[in-house]
């Protein structure tokens, strides 16, 4: 019974979490699903994000300003990978990888900015000295304070402004990119430079989600996106698993990426609270992925035999 | 129409997979000629295709559809002056996205993409109307998955894609290549009505002696990267399948044997 109440206690904690990491999973959504790359940048984007924001609210700029900052400094991450494989022609998985080695130093610096230190790993922020956002003190409360409430109406905002995004006709072209490259450029797409945009758009969600986690956790570290790439992934196949039959509309299909998220904050919460220690968790994401992705595989190999031969008759 | 004008293309240049594709190709296009392109296997069919379609950039010589040198613009710039058809029907459409939002795509080619709404309800109207026409009962389905159609419809949706912005030239690479007789004639009676409607110039590459006879009003023949054979008009719709063997046997010389058995 102490174990339920504590689990149930700590759900607030998971949901928060989940929201902010959903964020990254969208950003992951884009990249993995709609334009067919699997974008390596994000575990260093990710630190960049929550650096850039931690930096400038410790240096006492107004947080939504931060957070736009961070936003900028992420796109600018993508940009360089997007480069990195259109102009200098390097397969997208090494080009992200690039831009994160890159990035581990850069963020670095960044942390270090008006500080006598040259280098700085951690940067902390306190919601008492800090104008904070959203912070995890607050998850429990029923006021205005908590951070359920901005997150949630963040997350309806950047999926409904997606939704409008790739709906229209750029949009629309950049899903036609990750689709058909052959075909996009006979219809007069440019997909290098959609492909770019793409991993641009990306990075910036996913550097807001760092910036707002280094808020709601009250510190940015060098390490906070280290298999960043593999939680995305993981929050975006939970969702596509047990909600891909359900939710057929794009906003919807964003959403089940958040709600990946959580649903992935919630098992992890479950799986401490069993005595597993939070240094095994990179363990267990890596193997929950590694599940997910082999199951549809296996079930294509296996079990879709009799539907091949029908089709190899007609 | 279309100019092009001593063409050469060379493969993994210095390497043991060396190859010269195109042999000093030139070519003359008048508006509405529809030239049908036969040649063995690696006789550079395809490859002048391509070559025109800009899917890499040609070693030497040039280009010029509708008096516009086109030759140092990349694929997707020309695409504005091209339909075009593949021979794998996945090769034309987006599997993922819907047949409306792929002819929406297909109606924009040229044109620059905006943030305005990718479809508009005028749109659909008008794609329904338009794909009445194929008699596929594809206007029913506008918001089916691409990928859930076969390949014959996928074909005939590729060439009204092609179609729907009328192009300077259509190019189609052995479209019906892949699809069953049956189908394959039914895409080819389709192509033949689009491009007799719209006044298109075309330039179909074809494995199929028939074909190449039966439609079109000028026949190419190419072997080792050059045009060896290039008949027009009447000329043309007098020409047997024998004729086209005996030809093929004068002009080509060699290796002779072995093509008869692909072309037949």
């Amino acid at each position: 019974m102490d174990f339920l109440l504590s689990f149930v206690r700590s759900l607030p904690g998971a949901c928060g979490q989940g929201f902010a990491w959903g964020l990254m999973a969208i950003g992951v959504y884009l990249t993995y699903k709609i334009l067919d790359v699997a974008d390596l940048t994000v575990d260093g984007s990710l630190a960049t994000g929550g650096a850039v924001c931690a930096v400038l609210i410790s240096l006492g700029w107004n947080p939504w300003l931060a957070l736009l900052m961070a936003v900028i400094a992420g796109m600018l991450a993508g940009l360089v990978t997007g480069l990195l494989h259109t102009a200098c022609g390097i397969p997208a998985i090494l080009a992200g990888i690039l831009t994160q080695l890159a990035l581990y130093s850069l963020n670095l610096r960044i942390m270090a900015i008006g500080d006598s230190a040259k280098t700085k790993a951690t940067l902390a922020l306190s919601v008492d000295r800090n104008p904070l956002l959203v912070s995890s003190r607050y998850v429990r409360e029923l006021s205005t304070n908590n951070p359920l409430l901005l997150l949630a109406i963040i997350v309806a905002a950047v999926i409904a402004l997606l939704y409008w995004f790739f709906g229209t006709e750029l949009g629309c072209s950049i899903r036609a990119t990750g689709a058909n490259q052959s075909m996009s450029r006979a219809q007069g797409i440019n997909t290098d430079k959609n492909k770019v945009l793409g991993l641009v758009v990306s990075n910036g969600l996913v550097a807001l989600s760092g910036a707002l986690l280094a808020q709601y956790s009250g510190s940015a570290t060098i390490d906070m996106g280290r298999g960043a790439i593999v939680i995305g992934l993981a929050a975006v196949i939970i969702g596509e698993v047990l909600l891909g039959k359900v939710f057929r509309n794009f906003a919807l299909k964003l959403l089940s990426a958040v709600i990946g998220a959580i649903i992935y904050y919630m098992v992890i919460t479950l799986v401490l609270r069993m005595g597993l220690e939070s240094t095994d968790l990179k363990l267990l994401t890596a193997l929950v992925v590694a599940i997910f992705l082999t199951v549809p595989y296996w079930k294509e190999k296996y079990f879709t035999k009799a539907k091949k031969e029908v089709k190899a008759d007609a | 129409m279309l100019e092009l004008n001593n063409i050469y293309k060379t493969f993994n240049p210095g390497t043991v997979n060396e190859k010269r594709a195109l042999n000093g190709v030139s070519l003359k296009l008048n508006e509405g000629d529809f030239v049908t392109v036969i040649g063995s296997n690696g006789a550079g069919k395809s490859t002048v295709l391509n070559a025109i379609a800009g899917v890499w950039p040609i070693d030497a010589g040039s280009i010029v559809i509708d008096g516009q040198d086109v030759t140092g613009l990349p694929e997707y710039k020309r695409a504005k002056f091209l339909g075009r058809v593949f021979q794998d029907p996945m090769t034309g459409t987006a599997a993922t996205m819907e047949i409306q939002e792929n002819l929406a795509l297909a109606k924009r080619r040229g044109a620059r993409r905006t943030l305005r709404v990718g479809i508009t309800k005028k749109e659909q109207e008008e794609y329904r109307e338009q794909l009445k026409t194929l008699d596929l009962g594809l206007e029913d389905r506008m918001t089916t998955k691409v990928g859930l159609l076969s390949g014959g419809q996928r074909q005939a949706l590729t060439l009204l894609m092609a179609t729907l912005q009328k192009p300077k030239l259509l190019l189609l690479d052995e479209h019906t290549a892949a699809l069953d007789p049956k189908t394959a004639e039914k895409v080819l009676n389709t192509t033949d009505a689009i491009i007799r409607e719209h006044h298109l110039t075309a330039f179909m590459v074809t494995h199929n002696m028939k074909d190449a006879i039966v439609h079109g009003n000028r026949l190419i023949m190419m072997n080792e990267g050059k045009i060896i054979f290039d008949v027009a008009g009447e000329e043309k719709q007098k020409l047997t399948m024998k004729d086209l063997l005996d030809k093929f046997a004068e002009l080509a010389g060699s290796s002779i044997q072995s093509d008869k058995a692909l072309l037949a």
